[in-house]
């Protein structure tokens, strides 16, 4: 009795999920993103709209959760399945290696059309083009190396924002004296080596690039690298004990309610700030990492185009190219706190910070001091990522001691390799 | 004759379907993870034959043995207070409760609720700042400390609960079942004999639990060796690696890392554990004479 | 074991049976703790959620979280709710379940009631696929699905579901009907009746209580899914768990809790009820059949 109502409903089902299937509009994209939080969804609204304007039906395929490697599992499944997205989001090594796996599209034609090459900053183009092709849309550029302070605790403490490394660690020890938290931190693998690569790009352009760009097993086990750590060390001893586990945005909260002195964070988290109603320059300051002024650590958010069926190549070169107008990219980075992947977009909608931003990203360009961040999958592959992680995170909770973590640098990257 | 010959053949035309659809989805799978193990897969499986360098590499990753470490301290303590909760509660419950209609469900719920439901309550619950501790200065007790889950070396411990927490109703389930399928009879005639009742649990109750003992031992076997989302929703495998399963090391090396041939053969050192806890078992149950 | 035994008159029993209701309390606040939390904080403002204690009752009392997280929660692009998730994973759960459960009852059936050598072989197969990791699934599972053209379809999802329950569907079956007088069924072919004939004229009148234990379990575990979801689920057919997810633990903004919360309710709601509505039913038919060893 039961099963027969069961049965009957089962081929109900069956029979609405057929139907739904075989209604697919002509021009359609589906886009695999994890853009879930209202701030970054509404700015993801305005390419949708656009979109639609032009009669193209977006799809959306949302899937969230740590840092989009969720959607890249689903990815994995999509493509083995023969049933590739029209365009994924997607950061970094990810996409040249999927480009390697040949599973992306070409959009060489409407890149030369619109002229992107002129004005996407060659560092961003190393992971828009593969083998000399485009594959992919760049959104946004996130850099890396801000610490975000509050204004109120700087003043408490002298008032100077820190330019070196000797005056960061001053400005801690006044915050640590006037009973805050100095530095407010999560301890998430992500976020230590957020921090770790600043401390990283402190030590000198060149000692980046060769440790966490090339890999340079030298610059990995060198003493320089120790100092890296011992570095580290000493920020530890600036985070509270509650820290690990704690999302980011939790720590921004410390910040702005003034429990915890200062965040070294990308530039997302003025998101948090803004929505808080905290002014730059007034409640709050934003600087580069003591010691890496002039120089840029980024990730880019991009839309890589898959290989799709000719009935919608049409709508995927219509998206490629959406996502490249300057208007959109200019609505989407003032919501989204970052900056444009595009250096002629005019940056009278944006803040203070992100003014700041704008021209950083285009002098580090200029002056070859734009470097892809290790920790968001812009400088190696995700295996050595996470390697580095690893040994950075351990380091961090106290289970290696700044020898061991050099030496099991060395080790972690190479077997990773 | 005819009509026989098709019925001789039903049965098995029934059960066909299924056998082909886990021939396929499971051994054939199995086998070819094995094949994966022994290649040089990384985002997606390329068929470059390494024989076993992945095993090697995965015996001298750190983290592995991390996991494993944390596999044994967890699997035994949940396996065993799971057990001892789930038979003392239902031994509770057995005593003739009023409201236990009211009590089996609340006890029984978690088993209903994954943890992307119930992970936030979790990690606020467990969290020093929010949770319990906090609560308890807010009451007054200022001495008291519960910070748990931010000590790499107790980190663990709070996966534990919360697993107790989600099972251990279950397991009083199986147990209260297994209780009152005990013939009151037996009962009786030990209470003639002027047994105690503690006598009689210990003596004849408990022992008559055994298999219900080992259905419990396999399910949460089982579950603790494939438990994943607990860890992700808890603690992400931190502080550091601290609280890192061979599950969620798995998943990451395989999904995240692009290292699918070492993924793949942390799966099968999985699979071997599992199996070599479930199949003497089914042994024992299946084994010729022992039929019901 | 229910008779007189434990009840004495003695003031030391009712001290006794004092303790009991005390520790039996105590568990049941230890099992309902984070039930608790998540329900007070859904119905409180986010305000009041950051000021104050997580165990206290709202001072503000409002709905509108809930509401919310139902139908204007940004899960995606636009700002949907839970809602069409909701059906999504109903269209999913409902056949996966009937599927399974048919298919695990004649299973069960046909190795208890029409033996053949070898069967206990391929029942030890059928109950080890209860214990394969479902990450190892995924790859080659997708290479299936796109093989017969149902990825990403709430078919293929279904085929998914109906395959790894499988071996729970005919183990509970199989130690049930081990349990059927084997007699009946002889009788009834001596009679003349066919194999579909007895299965449902004499089995399947007397199988509720393991149908019950089925259900629930299959439901919830279906329901309860991420993994599948997310890897073999489109735009027109994501679950409600990945729905969820996407709400709880998306990357920026501020975190709303109590629409979490609510959301997260919500989520579990279906498979709450079906575990209070046939709690009892369930102990039943565990006691009927599933746990015996």
């Amino acid at each position: 009795m039961i099963i027969r109502k069961f049965a009957a409903l089962a081929a109900g089902a069956a029979a609405l999920t057929l139907t739904a299937g075989s209604a697919v509009a002509e021009d359609t994209v589906e886009v695999l993103h994890w853009w879930t939080s209202g701030g970054e969804a509404s700015a993801l609204n305005v390419l949708k709209e656009d979109l639609e304007k032009k009669g193209v039906t977006w799809q959306d395929m949302p899937v969230a959760g740590g840092g989009g490697s969720e959607a890249m599992t689903a990815l994995r499944a999509r493509v083995t399945a023969g049933n590739a997205p029209t365009a994924v989001q997607m950061l970094g090594f990810d996409i040249i290696d999927w480009a390697s796996e040949g599973a992306v599209a070409n959009l060489n034609d409407v890149a030369e059309e619109e002229g992107w090459a002129d004005v996407v900053p060659a560092a961003l183009q190393n992971f828009s083009k593969y083998d000399g092709n485009w594959i992919a849309s760049p959104v946004n550029v996130h850099s890396t190396n801000w610490v975000w302070i509050n204004k109120a605790a700087l003043d408490a403490a002298g008032g100077k924002a820190p330019e070196t490394w000797e005056e960061l660690i001053a400005v801690l020890d006044k915050m640590k004296e006037n009973g805050i938290t100095p530095l407010a931190h999560g301890g998430q693998p992500w976020q230590d080596a957020t921090v770790f690569e600043a401390v990283v790009l402190s030590l000198g352009n060149d000692f980046y690039k060769a440790a966490l760009n090339d890999l340079d097993p030298e610059a990995l086990g060198s003493d320089k690298m120790k100092e890296a750590f011992d570095r580290m060390t000493k920020l530890r001893s600036y985070v509270d004990d509650n820290f690990s586990g704690r999302d980011w945005n939790l720590a921004s909260a410390m910040v702005i309610e003034g429990q915890g002195g200062m965040q070294m964070m990308g530039d997302w988290a003025k998101g948090e700030f803004l929505k808080a109603g905290k002014k730059p320059g007034e409640d709050f300051v934003c600087i580069r990492f003591p010691g890496t002024q002039g120089s840029v650590t980024f990730n880019s958010d991009q839309f890589v185009m898959f290989k799709v069926g000719e009935d919608k190549q049409a709508a995927q070169k219509m998206m490629a190219s959406a996502v490249m107008n300057p208007e959109f990219q200019s609505a989407f980075n003032v919501v989204k706190g970052s900056v444009p992947a595009r250096t002629d977009v005019s940056d009278e909608a944006f803040d203070d910070c992100g003014k700041k931003g704008m021209k950083d990203l285009a002098e580090a360009n200029e002056a070859g001091a734009l470097f892809g961040s290790m920790a968001h999958g812009h400088g190696a592959p995700a295996a050595v990522k996470n390697a580095i992680n690893d040994v950075v995170t351990q380091h961090f909770n106290g289970e290696l001691s700044s020898e061991e973590a050099v030496e099991e640098l060395v080790n972690a990257v190479e077997a990773a390799q | 004759m005819n009509r026989n010959r098709l019925q001789d053949l039903i049965p098995r035309l029934v059960l066909s379907p299924s056998m082909a659809l886990i021939l396929i989805f499971v051994y054939a799978f199995i086998l070819y993870t094995f094949y994966l193990s022994m290649t040089d897969s990384r985002m997606l499986p390329s068929y470059g034959f390494v024989g076993f360098d992945n095993y090697e590499k995965l015996w001298n990753l750190r983290h592995w043995w991390r996991a494993l470490t944390n596999l044994a301290i967890f699997g035994s303590l949940y396996i065993v207070v799971c057990s001892v909760l789930g038979l003392f509660l239902a031994i509770l419950l057995d005593q003739k409760i009023r409201g236990e209609g009211f009590l089996r469900p609340i006890y029984l719920y978690p088993m209903a609720l994954s943890f992307i439901v119930t992970g936030t309550a979790w990690k606020w619950f467990l969290d020093p700042g929010i949770g319990l501790e906090n609560t308890m200065h807010q009451w007054g007790w200022t001495s008291f400390a519960f910070a748990w889950i931010k000590d790499r070396n107790l980190a663990i411990y709070t996966v534990v609960i919360a697993a107790i927490w989600q099972s251990s109703g279950f397991v009083m389930a199986m147990f209260l079942a297994g209780l009152r399928g005990v013939d009151s009879e037996i009962i009786k005639a030990a209470q003639m004999d002027g047994a105690s009742n503690v006598t009689i649990y210990r003596r004849i109750i408990i022992p008559m639990m055994r298999p219900v003992f080992l259905s419990a031992f396999v399910v949460l076997a089982h579950l603790a060796i494939k438990s994943y989302d607990l860890v992700i929703a808890l603690t992400g495998g931190g502080p550091g690696q601290a609280t890192e399963l061979p599950a969620t090391f798995m998943y990451s090396y395989t999904f995240t890392r692009n290292q699918m041939g070492i993924g793949a053969s942390s799966a099968i050192i999985m699979l071997v554990m599992i199996f070599s806890i479930i199949i003497p078992y089914l042994y024992s149950e299946l084994r010729p004479g022992r039929q019901r | 074991m229910s008779d007189e035994k434990m009840v004495g008159t003695t003031t030391g029993n009712r001290l006794l049976r004092a303790l009991l209701y005390t520790v039996l309390v105590l568990f049941a606040v230890y099992y309902l703790l984070p039930l608790y939390v998540m329900v007070v904080n859904s119905v409180k403002p986010l305000d009041e959620i950051r000021q104050g204690n997580m165990l206290s009752l709202p001072a503000l009392f409002t709905l509108e979280p809930w509401a919310k997280a139902w139908s204007s929660a940004q899960v995606g692009v636009q700002p949907t709710g839970l809602k069409p998730y909701f059906f999504n994973s109903i269209l999913m759960v409902v056949p996966a379940v009937a599927i399974s459960t048919v298919l695990g009852a004649l299973n069960g059936y046909v190795l208890t009631k029409w033996r053949f050598r070898g069967d206990d072989v391929v029942f030890g197969l059928i109950l080890l696929s209860c214990f394969i990791p479902f990450q190892i699934a995924l790859i080659p599972a997708a290479r299936i699905l796109g093989f017969l053209g149902i990825a990403g379809t709430t078919t293929g999802l279904v085929l998914i579901h109906v395959v790894y329950g499988l071996g729970f569907t005919t183990l509970f079956f199989r130690n049930y009907y081990a349990a059927f007088p084997t007699e009946l069924v002889r009788a009834a072919q001596i009679d003349g009746a066919g194999f579909f004939q007895i299965f449902r004229r004499i089995l399947l009148p007397s199988s509720s209580p393991i149908i019950v234990v089925t259900v629930i379990w299959q439901f919830t575990n279906i329901w309860n899914d991420f993994l599948f979801g997310v890897s073999f689920g489109d735009f027109d057919s994501l679950p409600m768990t990945v729905a969820l997810n996407n709400l709880v633990s998306s990357s920026g903004g501020v975190k709303e809790y109590n629409v979490h919360f609510a959301g997260a309710i919500l989520a579990a709601l279906p498979t709450l009820i079906v575990y209070i509505v046939s709690g009892r039913y369930f102990v039943r038919g565990l006691m009927a059949g599933a746990v015996k060893g």
